[in-house]
């Protein structure tokens, strides 16, 4: 019988199997930030077991709260970059090389199919879109995941969703999530590997992939997961050349991971997104969502455009092709916080950031920032932003503050209309 | 091994997210004490006042998937500062149930249906919880009444539990 790429990784990598389903995984990468991985880091020393298992399987960024923003961050930032320098860990990203994690780690190309990744942080399912398990965990599995590369999981199941059909012009890989997480609810894939398969998928660039499975966990996903292919590749291209002799043979090698034709599933969902219309979340779960048809003219307060869930180039460039040579109402205020350096850099030397200065967006540097209420952005009590982040929970962006999710061309034609707005290039 | 009898803290709401358990502006905190005052601050349940309710609490009692969303383990940190340290729900959101057996402490599942009677029997006067680790079986007493469950845990979670932490059990096998 074939395997899911989820089985597939298992079985590469396990280790142990203590008991009942579970195993105990090798990791091929332990990523890290300032947030959760310092009380990892005093524990290790706290025990006399300052060590890592391999300084060049972690990979280490301050991105939460860039640059700090008192006594507070910045000791969390002073414990990492300690502790990435007493370790010699050479791939840290220190405030003007960094970037959102889950941004800059795909981008220095540290993900490759088959892998097995943790880190501290719920939204390390996006890395799944290379073909990868990548799962989010807390403290103390990263603490075991630094010390001894390995960590334990109930063996996943797979959930296989099926896409069918072609999104119209102006419905993106959020809108697309989005839909998804209403259909199957905010633990329709707990325990479970979200994999997506269909044309639209295929048609997807690694970036939207990436929008698409940063989002499984809010399903309750354990890991989202694309079939690698000639688009991986093409994406990995500059950082794995020198290992293969031709992008052909980097394919041939990395479709294996992809799950086989008769692969078992322990559930399998459609969902038709021919007549999809770009929607947005409504009230404070990300499963509750409506057309932004039925929503337009809400008001709205501020506008944010940024986080590892759409703060990429390709989000920056479809937002803009909505900004540009339009002004931001007066009504509210916009922020565009480009993820991760590089990011900030193309879109300069594009011209994407005058697109937006030009239109009276606050662009900030890259950071996590307003989308957890920590920074660059965090809403008053009673105020509401509409977001191209992940997570809409009440107060997540500052007490008593209201999230509405939206693609970035959503967040740009709110932005100018001064309410909620379907962008122009969605011709209902 | 953690102690786990005391007093039930009841929420009486499906989803709670981690984001409510302990909101992320704490999450600058460097050491778990300080993480203190502030649990379940932000939840909105009516009646609820975490001030007032969550003192002298040793149990939570919930509906479905609780601590969804951020991987925080700030979350049962902040539960397990305040001398609580076992939930029982309908369901747990996966890196929250595992964080919870990281730290050696208890996230119990059970089914609908004995969820609602504890619920239906001891909420909201106020109630205590006994756990029998050996047997699987936790009991709550309250208003005169007394009720046993019996609930199931995967083995290694259970062990987890035994060495105090995946630290600890990870440190003897790996």
């Amino acid at each position: 019988m074939g395997r899911t790429t989820a089985q597939k990784i298992f079985e590469a990598h396990v280790v142990d199997r203590p008991s009942g389903d579970v195993q105990v995984i090798r990791l091929d990468r332990v990523f890290c930030h300032e947030i959760t991985t310092p009380i990892a880091i005093n524990d290790l020393v706290a025990r006399g077991r300052d060590r890592v298992f391999d300084a060049s399987k972690i990979k280490v960024v301050i991105d939460h709260v860039s640059p700090a923003k008192d006594s507070n961050t910045a000791l969390q930032g002073k414990i990492l970059r300690d502790w990435a320098r007493r370790h010699k860990i050479g791939d840290f990203f220190d405030i003007g090389a960094n970037g959102v994690c889950h941004a800059i780690f795909p981008e220095k190309g540290f993900v490759r199919p088959g892998f097995a990744l943790i880190m501290g942080d719920s939204h390390t399912c996006t890395h799944g879109a290379f073909g990868a398990f990548a799962a989010g965990v807390g403290t103390t599995d990263l603490e075991v995941g630094i010390l001894k590369g390995v960590c334990a999981f109930r063996t996943p199941k797979t959930l296989r969703v099926d896409v069918k059909g072609k999104p119209r012009a102006g419905v993106f890989a959020k809108d697309v999530i989005l839909a998804l997480i209403a259909k199957i609810g905010v633990d329709g894939a707990t325990d479970k590997v979200m994999e997506f398969h269909g044309p639209a998928i295929d048609g997807f660039s690694m970036e939207s992939r990436m929008t698409l499975c940063n989002m499984a966990v809010e399903a309750g996903g354990t890991s989202g997961v694309c079939m690698p292919d000639a688009v991986t590749v093409d994406y990995l291209w500059p950082f794995i050349s020198g290992e293969f002799p031709s992008k052909e043979a980097a394919l041939a090698q990395y479709g294996q991971w992809a799950s086989d034709p008769d692969a078992p599933y322990d559930a399998v969902v459609e969902l038709d997104v021919s007549g999809l219309e770009p929607v947005m979340t409504v009230g404070y779960k990300p499963d509750q969502i409506k057309t932004v048809r039925e929503m337009r003219g809400t008001p709205v307060d501020q506008v944010y455009i940024g986080s590892c869930t759409n703060g990429r180039y390709e989000d920056l460039k479809e937002a803009a092709a909505v900004v540009r040579g339009r002004r931001v109402s007066p009504s509210l205020r916009a922020v565009l916080a480009p993820a991760t350096t590089e990011v900030f850099r193309k879109a300069l030397d594009e011209g994407l950031i005058k697109t937006f200065l030009d239109a009276g967006f606050c662009v900030t540097n890259p950071t996590c920032g307003a989308c957890l209420g920590m920074s660059n952005g965090v809403l008053a009590e009673g105020e509401v932003c509409a977001s191209t982040s992940n997570r809409n929970f009440n107060g997540r962006m500052g007490k008593g503050g209201m999230v509405h999710l939206v693609s970035p061309v959503t967040a740009a034609a709110t932005a100018i209309a001064g309410h909620i707005e379907n962008s122009p290039l969605f011709r209902g | 091994m953690k102690n786990f009898m005391g007093n039930i803290l009841f929420l009486d709401r499906s989803d709670i997210n981690t984001d409510e358990i302990i909101p992320a502006k704490y999450l600058t905190e460097n050491f778990k004490e300080a993480l203190r005052p502030h649990l379940l601050e932000d939840l909105k349940i009516a009646g609820f006042d975490s001030g007032r309710d969550v003192k002298d609490k040793a149990a939570v009692v919930s509906r479905a998937n609780f601590g969804c969303g951020s991987s925080r383990e700030h979350a049962p940190w902040a539960l397990e500062v305040n001398g609580i340290t076992i939930v029982i729900a309908e369901s747990f959101a996966r890196i929250f149930r595992q964080n919870m057996f990281n730290c050696g402490m208890l996230a119990v599942g059970l089914p609908a249906a004995d969820i609602e009677d504890i619920f239906k029997t001891f909420s909201p006067a106020p109630a205590r919880l006994s756990v029998d680790f050996a047997a699987d079986r936790l009991t709550v007493q309250g208003a005169g009444r007394e009720k046993s469950y019996a609930y199931n845990i995967a083995a290694f979670d259970k062990s987890l539990v035994e060495a105090g932490g995946w630290v600890e059990y990870a440190d003897k096998n790996y």
